[in-house]
Order: C-alpha cells, then structure tokens, then sequence
C-alpha cells in the first residue's frame, strides 16, 4: 500500500486517490492534424519505463485535486509531487 | 501416560486448573499453557492424521511452524484450523483433531467477530523475544512511539531459557522480560501485543498485523517509519525412515516445552542432533530426570563424553523408529551396529534457518552462510526495514554444527523420509521429481506441493531446497527455499472482512422519499449504492402483471416515479458554457436559460460515456444530471479535464444529488394531476414548452417543473429541496388518486423507455458504442471546433459500415420473450463455427403493442432492417425481424398530452 505525498494534503494512504496514468501527456493542439496512427499514440500509447517515472493522480478521497508526482517504479519510492504544471516537476523526472 | 507435568518451572500460573475438552475427552491443564502444551502434560502427543496417507502423528514443534498437531475449535469460539501449538489455553476451550483441512460448520454457530484498527507508530518490532524486546525498550526509551507484536501468548522467545543470562552477570531472561514488558506496557506511546502475527510487510512501512483476541479478533493496518525484524530462526529437522511418528519431535521444541511449560513431552527420550544446539535439548531433559541417549552423526565416534546424565553416541545415527500410535524405540547405527533403544521421545535437529518470509516478501534476498549452514539476510529489502537477533544471523554461536548439514539419512528406501509432513511427501518424492528433470526448487514445489499446506513450509522449505542442491551436485546453498508470500499465517477471512459486512459492507443510499415506497409494498432493486423502486406489486402480482398495469397507467393515464436518484452536479462560472461544449457531443452554449437539451458525453476513443441532461440557469450556471449509476465517474470525469487541460477556466463543479428529490408525473393526465396538486407554474402548451424548466411552487412547497419524457409521454418532473421530497410526493399521489395516477418502478420505466427506443447507457451500451452506433447523428456537434472524443470518432474503424447498430427485434411469436444478452445468428442450423451478428441488449413484454419487443446491438444492423435473425435459445433457433428501434409512437405526437 503506497504513501502518496498530496502536494496539498501531504502523505495519505494510496486508498485514497485514483491512478492518472503517465504525466505530461498534452492534449493535442490540433488533434484533426494528427493521422489515425498519430491519435491512437496519443491516446493509448503510454511509456512503462524501469525506474523513475512521471504519472498523475488524483486524491479522489480527500482535496479531490489532480497532481503530478514521480514515482520510482522498481522500489515504489515518490521522489517527487507537485500540483499540474509546475516545472520543478518536469526537471526532476 | 507419557509425558508429565514438573513440580516448578515455566511461565504456567499453578494457582488453579483450566478444564479443556480434547476429541471428546476431559483433561486439565494451566493458566498459562497452549493447547499443545497442556496435551503433552497430560500425556497426549498424537491423535492426529496425516492428510492425504492418514498415517499417525503428534505434536512435533511448540510453535507456528506446526505441521501436525491442527484442530478444531468450537468452544468458546469457533476456528476452522489451529495450530494446537498457537492456541491459548483457556477455561472451556474445546478441541477436536483435524486432518490438516478445515471445515466450515453447516450453520454458522455466530458471526465471528473482528474489528479493524489503524495506528502510526516510528519504530514496529515484529518478533518479542530478547532482541526484539531490546529494540523495542531502546526505541521507546528515545522517546518514539514504538510497536512489539509477537505471535505467541507469551513473551521472551525461544532461543534461550529462563534463568539463563541475558548478559553475562546480567539479569535472569525471565527478568528481563519482565522489566522491559513492564516499562513498554506503561509507556503511553508503546503498544504490546501478544497472540499477534504480522501477516504481511508492504510498501511505505505498512505491515497488516492479525490479533487472535478473544471474543473479537483485530486486524490491525500500521504504518510506520521503521520496521525491526527479530522473528528468530526456525529448526530444519532431517528425513531418517519413519520420522513422522507420534513423538518426534525438533529439539527446540521439547526445550521449549521444558523449559516455558515445565512439561517433560516424554519419559525416555532420544535426541538426534546435527547441530550443537540439539544438546540443549538432552540437558533440559536430564535436569527434568528423564533419561536421554543424544545421538550425533557428525562427531567422530571417540569425542568428548556428553553433559550429566546425557548418554552420547556419537557418529552414531537414526535410521528408523518403532511403534504404532505413538513411539516405541529409535533404531540407530555406526554404520555396522544397529541398536533398538527404547523411547517415547525422539527430538531431532537439523539445524537452524533464520525465520525471513516477511523479509523476502519485501524484496529480500538470501544469502547462503557456509559457517553457520543457513540462509541469512542477503539484502534488497527496503531502506526502512532492518533484521535483528538471530533471524539477521548474530547471536549465532550456540546453533553452529560441527560438519556440513545433515539433511536426510542415506538408505535404500526413502519412501518414508519425510520432508513435508502435512503433504505427505518424502525424500523420494522429492528425488522423483529431480529425476522427471525438474531443477527449480519452485517447480519441484509445484511437482510435489511441498510448501504449499497450512504450514506453508516452515519447516520442510530450507530442508527441501537443500535436498535438491544434493541431488543435483550442486553446491549447500546454491537454491534456497521457494518463494513466500503473504500471509505469513493463516488468516480467517471474517478477520478480512473485520466489521464491513451486512450493511456496513458498501453504503445503502435511499431517497427522502424510500419510506412510502416501502410503505406501498414497492419491491426494490440495487442500482449502484442506490435503492430504487423496481415495481409496486398489488394484489399478488407479479412482476410481469403489476410492470403491464403500471404502463398502460402512464400511458392511458398517468403514473409516478422517483427520480431522485439521477446524478446532478452544478456547473458554475463564467467558463461553464465553454466547458460543457468540450465534454459533451453535442453544443450547450447556445441553450438559452430556462431551457433544457439532452446529452451525451464522450469517452477520449469515441464510446458513449454517460448521458443526462442540462438545464441552463444562467449564463454562467447550468445543472446537469447525470445516470443513477455514473454520478461519481462523471463527476470525475470532468474534474480530471478541467484541472489538467483546462486549469484557466473558471467553472466550479458541486454534486448536488442529494439536495433536490425528483418526482417524475408522466402520462396524457400529468397536467390535471399537477394543477390538482397546485401550482402556480402554467402548465399549459402555450406556456410551458417541452424540453423547458419553471420555478415556482407545488403544493405550497418551492419547486421546480421541468419537462422531461423519458416515457415519450407528455411528463413534468418535480423538482424541489430533498427535505420537501415526501411532502410533495404525498401530495401529488393524493390528487393524482382521481386521474389514476400510479406509481411506477424503474422496470416499468425500462419498458417504457425501450418502445420509444431510448437506449440506457450501460445497458444498451458496454463501452464500445458511438453515437452513430446508436443511430444518434444527430448528438454529434458538426459545428463545434472540437469536444471530448471528436477526433476519434473520425477514425476510420469507427466509420466502417459493418459497425453493430442498434436495432428493433420482434419475435416472430409475439409471445416469445428474448432473454436479454442472446446472441443473434443468421443460419442458426450452418455449420459452426456458426457466426454470430450481434446480441440482445433489452427485451420486454409490451402492454401498449400487447406483445413482446426488443432492442439489440446488430452488425450493419441500420441497413438490416426487415430482414430475420436467430436467437438460439438452447437447442431451438428463434426467429425475430429486425425493425427500427422505436415501436411506440414514432411520430412524436404523445410528447404534448
């Protein structure tokens, strides 16, 4: 069972949020510029990389509020957790 | 009787008897003692079976690892399975032997209880003896908030006895224990538990931790910083020929016994020992003046003659025992010489392995230690974890052997060396299953089920592998035991459950308005959380009976329904008609305050998500109602899009379900019910178009009407504030009595629904339908820039033609009623694969077209209409033509009264 650090709730038990999948992923500005091909990697193509990784969540139980944290995937470790579209995230990943 | 108890000694309180019963039998024992323990003073070491080969067993360790000796519990509490060695004895307790397998009791003699508790704490010792109590007094004495659980009765651990000293010089085990337990238990930042088991170690510090209190047992969820392991080491025994007779024993066990119970498990004992600290053992045994004969393979024939009254035969070794329910004599040799000694005790020590399965389930490694012939810690655990005392490999002097392991005892026959004594397997199952080319300890686990009983291997785990390593040449260590996981013990699962069962299991949500419904003989269905209405029987009706009375009301008449229980979230700010453009399919920015259009909202790949409607309030205020069933995941939904696409406008999203109470008034005489009823809204066509809301007043109580048909009849719903919900309820049923006004369920509602072929998200749809699939261009902004969902319904796999469309089934016997989910076929007698065009998704009796009808989700099915299709129903095709999917009313012309 995960601590998540909620950047405005502090470290609560993973009961409490729902999963986001991977940080960072853009919604398309243009998305009828985008091929078949190209929507279907934006939409279901995600990176499951060996160790750190960039991925949302939402304390659904608590604030209700969406953040982006880095978690290590091997040791299950938060590294990092800030609220959506804070930089200091994206230079940490 | 063999077996007794000694005048003095142990931890058992001598003030009184405690009276047990034991497969049918009377006996006593003390404050104090385990079930197993009080059996062995009274001279009862078997009565047990094995499981699958039913041979005789008995009690063989005074611990956790106990592969023999289980029960039954039915007083003063029910247990399916026990260890004989983990039960407390208490007054009344009564036990029966089972064979390794529990049962549950027909009836259930009453509901266990169990609670859950949730604590932080910094520092959680799993483990009491010596070196966990060590930790556990410093830690607490630094001021943390510590926790000790160990999973015995009593505290102090096995390794050493009772009056030895901790220290040199130091104070008696005994004393220590009791001064440290003293200043823990008074400490109000430390909790102590005994009979407590740690079930599992989890990510971030979190351990599940099982109390087997009495009457309510507790599962207690901890979080903490650090974890202390000081679980101790386990005794690995060692095959000889018949090593399962009632009476073998490992020698810690019998030292135990001695030591912590002042009970003598036998009256002539022979030990068998591989390890110096078997002798332990024979000394605990001399001192009780039992005479012992210590057997030690691995010591040349002429060593040091053994401790006071200990006869030693050394390089002598057990290569079979005797007896029928209970041991009779050791057969030994030198190799030459065999010797029968008499016995009723054989204790037998293989060695020592430190106790890790809550270590390696973490992600601990094990590291073969040649010096001391076990498994230690190998690292890979997390940071916060660390093992203590004997189960991290110090202290480890005493339990050191003078060669390498002995594991089994050479000989022709292995056929009963046993290994896994609660699975009944042997050396040679063991060596079969090498043989068959097994090499992984894990396959040969699975080959042989070794490991996988009541027991999970404790002691037949580190012995197996090491008999693998031998049989393949490989080096002692090379494999260690198979992989543990959680739990480390047994766990009933009323102790998962804990208090969340019956009622408290999920949240039973209802309306202000459920008393009448009850009160008027409703029959409920669960929809989500929710209770709802299902249909309101009269007079011994069935369901088929009162559903064709309670639509032929809304439709001649007029009929009721509580329509409370549809989602609502307030959309608010100035970005709201911005926003719902985005989440919904089709356009709400140019619907004009007091009007209400129909959605549906999108998933990113296309697929109907949910739908509802929206009422505008303002220019920067909308409610939008969502189904029963979707209102969190709605909720959710445009939450996750408006924090992490959208963050800059300013809309706020509130659920407001359960402020309003919906009544849904629905049929040709809804406006002489309502005026009935009173209200100062005009409810004429002129003044009050369909699909537009008013506020104002019914029946005296602030209300909204809004003109909604989910039925294609002329229909106001009645809004107002939950607490008036009853009141107007009553209010409109009263004066609705004159126009035959009826209540109605949500299964009449679902036929009404369905002959106007209105579809219901979740049911007529699974995730992989579009709009389009429904035949619902028209939902389909072509104007707006874009919307959740838009681009994916370009892709050409959602264009292709031969999509399942939503069409209208009529059994070609009208009285033939599809089951719902049947699969369609054109050629029901082609040979199969048959295939299969599509399912149904919604079928009913129809009291309006006096016949049965249904909806299906059909390949190319828009294209398909008037053609016939096959439901088979067993062995019989039954033939339906495919229609549109609206049957009643395709005009529209009920919709105004």
């Amino acid at each position: 069972v995960l601590l998540i650090p909620c950047p405005w709730c502090g470290p609560r038990d993973e009961v409490e949020f729902r999963y986001g999948g991977q940080a960072g992923i853009a919604y398309p500005t243009d998305p009828d510029a985008l091929s078949d091909a190209e929507w279907a990697d934006y939409l279901f193509m995600r990176d499951n990389p060996k160790g750190a990784f960039a991925e949302r969540w939402n304390h659904t139980h608590g604030c209700r509020r969406w953040f982006d944290a880095v978690r290590d995937t091997v040791t299950h470790e938060f590294r990092a957790a800030d609220p959506i579209g804070r930089q200091a995230l994206r230079e940490d990943r | 009787v063999s077996g007794r108890r000694l005048p003095q000694g142990g931890l058992v309180d001598r003030a009184g008897p405690v009276t047990f019963g034991f497969d049918g039998r009377e006996y006593e024992g003390l404050e104090g003692d385990t079930l197993a323990s009080a059996l062995l003073a009274n001279g009862v070491v078997g009565g047990f079976r094995s499981p699958i080969l039913g041979r005789p067993r008995g009690v063989m360790s005074a611990g956790p690892e106990e592969s023999n000796a289980f029960v039954e519990i039915t007083e003063p509490w029910f247990d399916a399975i026990a260890p004989a060695t983990m039960v407390r004895l208490v007054e009344g307790l009564t036990a029966r032997p089972v064979a390794g397998v529990g049962r549950l009791p027909d009836a259930a003699p009453e509901p266990p209880r169990s609670v859950h508790r949730h604590v932080h704490v910094d520092t959680l010792v799993i483990g009491g003896g010596l070196s966990g109590i060590g930790r556990a007094w410093s830690a607490a004495g630094a001021g943390e908030r510590v926790m000790l659980v160990d999973e015995r009765a009593a505290f102090g651990g096995t390794s050493m006895g009772l009056d030895d000293e901790v220290n040199m010089g130091g104070p008696s085990v005994r004393e220590y224990v009791d001064r440290a337990l003293g200043d823990l238990r008074a400490s109000p930042d430390a909790i102590v538990l005994s009979e407590a088991a740690a079930l599992g170690i989890y990510d971030a510090g979190y351990v599940l931790i099982h109390e087997r209190s009495q009457p309510v047992e507790r599962l207690w969820h901890v979080r903490t910083q650090r974890v202390v392991l000081a679980t101790g080491a386990l005794e690995r025994p060692i095959a000889f020929a018949d090593n399962d007779r009632p009476g073998v024993m490992l020698s810690g066990a019998i030292h135990h016994y001695v030591d912590r119970f002042a009970v003598v498990p036998g009256e002539r004992a022979v030990i068998l020992s591989a390890n110096n600290r078997g002798w332990a053992a024979a000394v605990a045994l001399a001192g009780a003046d039992v005479p012992v004969t210590l057997v030690d393979p691995l010591r040349p024939a002429d060593s040091t003659p053994g401790p006071d009254g200990v006869d030693v035969l050394a390089g002598w070794t057990v290569v079979g025992t005797m007896g029928e329910a209970r041991l009779e004599a050791v057969v030994v040799s030198d190799g030459t010489n065999l010797r029968t000694l008499p016995a009723d005790l054989l204790g037998v020590c293989g060695g020592w392995n430190p106790s890790l399965q809550l270590y390696r389930a973490i992600g601990g490694t094990l590291r073969w230690d040649e010096t001391h012939s076990a498994f230690l810690p190998g690292g890979g655990a997390p940071a916060w974890l660390e093992v203590v005392g004997r189960a991290g490999g110090s202290s480890w002097s005493p339990m050191t052997a003078p060669g390498p392991p002995l594991l089994f005892v050479p000989g022709d026959d292995l056929s009963r060396h046993f290994v896994d004594l609660q699975r009944d397997q042997t050396v040679a199952d063991v060596a079969a299953a090498v043989d068959a080319g097994l090499r992984s300890v894990e396959h040969v686990k699975r080959a042989t089920y070794i490991g996988t009983a009541v027991d999970q291997g404790r002691t037949s785990g580190a012995l197996t592998s090491e008999i693998v390593n031998h049989l393949l040449g490989s080096d002692p260590g090379a494999q260690g035991p198979s992989n543990p996981r959680p739990p480390w013990t047994p766990v009933p699962f009323h102790v998962v459950a804990g208090p969340y069962r019956g009622p408290l299991f999920d949240p039973v949500r209802v309306t202000p308005i459920h008393a009448w419904h009850a009160a008027h003989g409703a029959r409920f269905e669960n929809v989500g959380q929710w209770r709802r209405p299902w249909f309101y029987p009269r007079d011994g009706e069935d369901l088929d009976a009162a559903v064709a009375r309670e639509c032929l009301a809304v439709r001649t008449a007029c009929g009721i329904q509580d329509a409370s229980t549809l989602g609502k979230i307030a959309v608010v700010g100035p970005g709201a008609a911005v926003f719902l453009d985005r989440m919904y399919s089709n356009a709400m920015s140019t619907l004009k305050p007091g009007r209400i259009r129909y959605g549906f909202m999108l998933g990113m790949d296309g697929m109907v998500f949910d739908d509802g409607v929206a009422m505008r309030e303002a220019e920067d205020r909308y409610l939008i109602t969502t189904t029963t069933g979707g209102a969190a995941r709605v909720l959710d939904h445009l939450e996750e899009w408006l924090q992490t696409e959208w963050p800059d406008l300013r809309v706020y999203l509130t659920s407001v379900t359960e402020q309003w109470a919906t009544a849904a008034v629905a049929g040709p005489r809804a406006r002489e019910v309502l005026r009935a009823a009173g209200t100062d809204v005009d409810v004429s066509q002129d003044a009050f178009p369909f699909m537009a809301f008013r506020d104002g007043t019914v029946a005296g109580v602030p209300a909204r009407l809004a003109r909604i048909s989910f039925s294609g009849e002329l229909a106001f719903e009645v809004w107002t504030s939950g607490t008036d919900g009853l009141r107007v309820w009553e209010a409109l049923t009263e004066a609705g009595a004159a126009f035959g006004l009826t209540p109605y369920g949500t299964e009449t509602m679902h036929v009404l629904r369905a002959e106007k072929g209105y579809v219901i998200v979740g049911q007529d749809t699974d995730g992989t339908v579009t709009p389009y699939d429904l035949g619902m261009a028209w939902i389909v902004s072509e104007s707006k820039s874009d919307f959740v969902g838009r681009r994916s319904l370009r892709r050409a796999d959602l264009q292709r033609p031969d999509r399942k469309h939503l069409v209208g089934l009529l059994p070609n016997d009208p009285d033939e009623l599809l089951p719902e989910g049947v699969q369609l076929v054109v050629e029901p007698r082609g040979a199969p694969p048959v295939p299969m065009v599509g399912y149904v998704t919604s079928s009913y009796r129809s009291a309006a077209l006096e016949r049965t009808f249904a909806l299906a989700m059909m390949k190319g099915g828009s294209e398909r209409h008037g053609e016939t299709v096959f439901a088979p129903i067993g062995d019989r095709p039954v033939a339906a033509t495919v229609t549109v999917p609206i049957f009643y009313d395709p005009e529209g012309a009920k919709r105004d009264g």
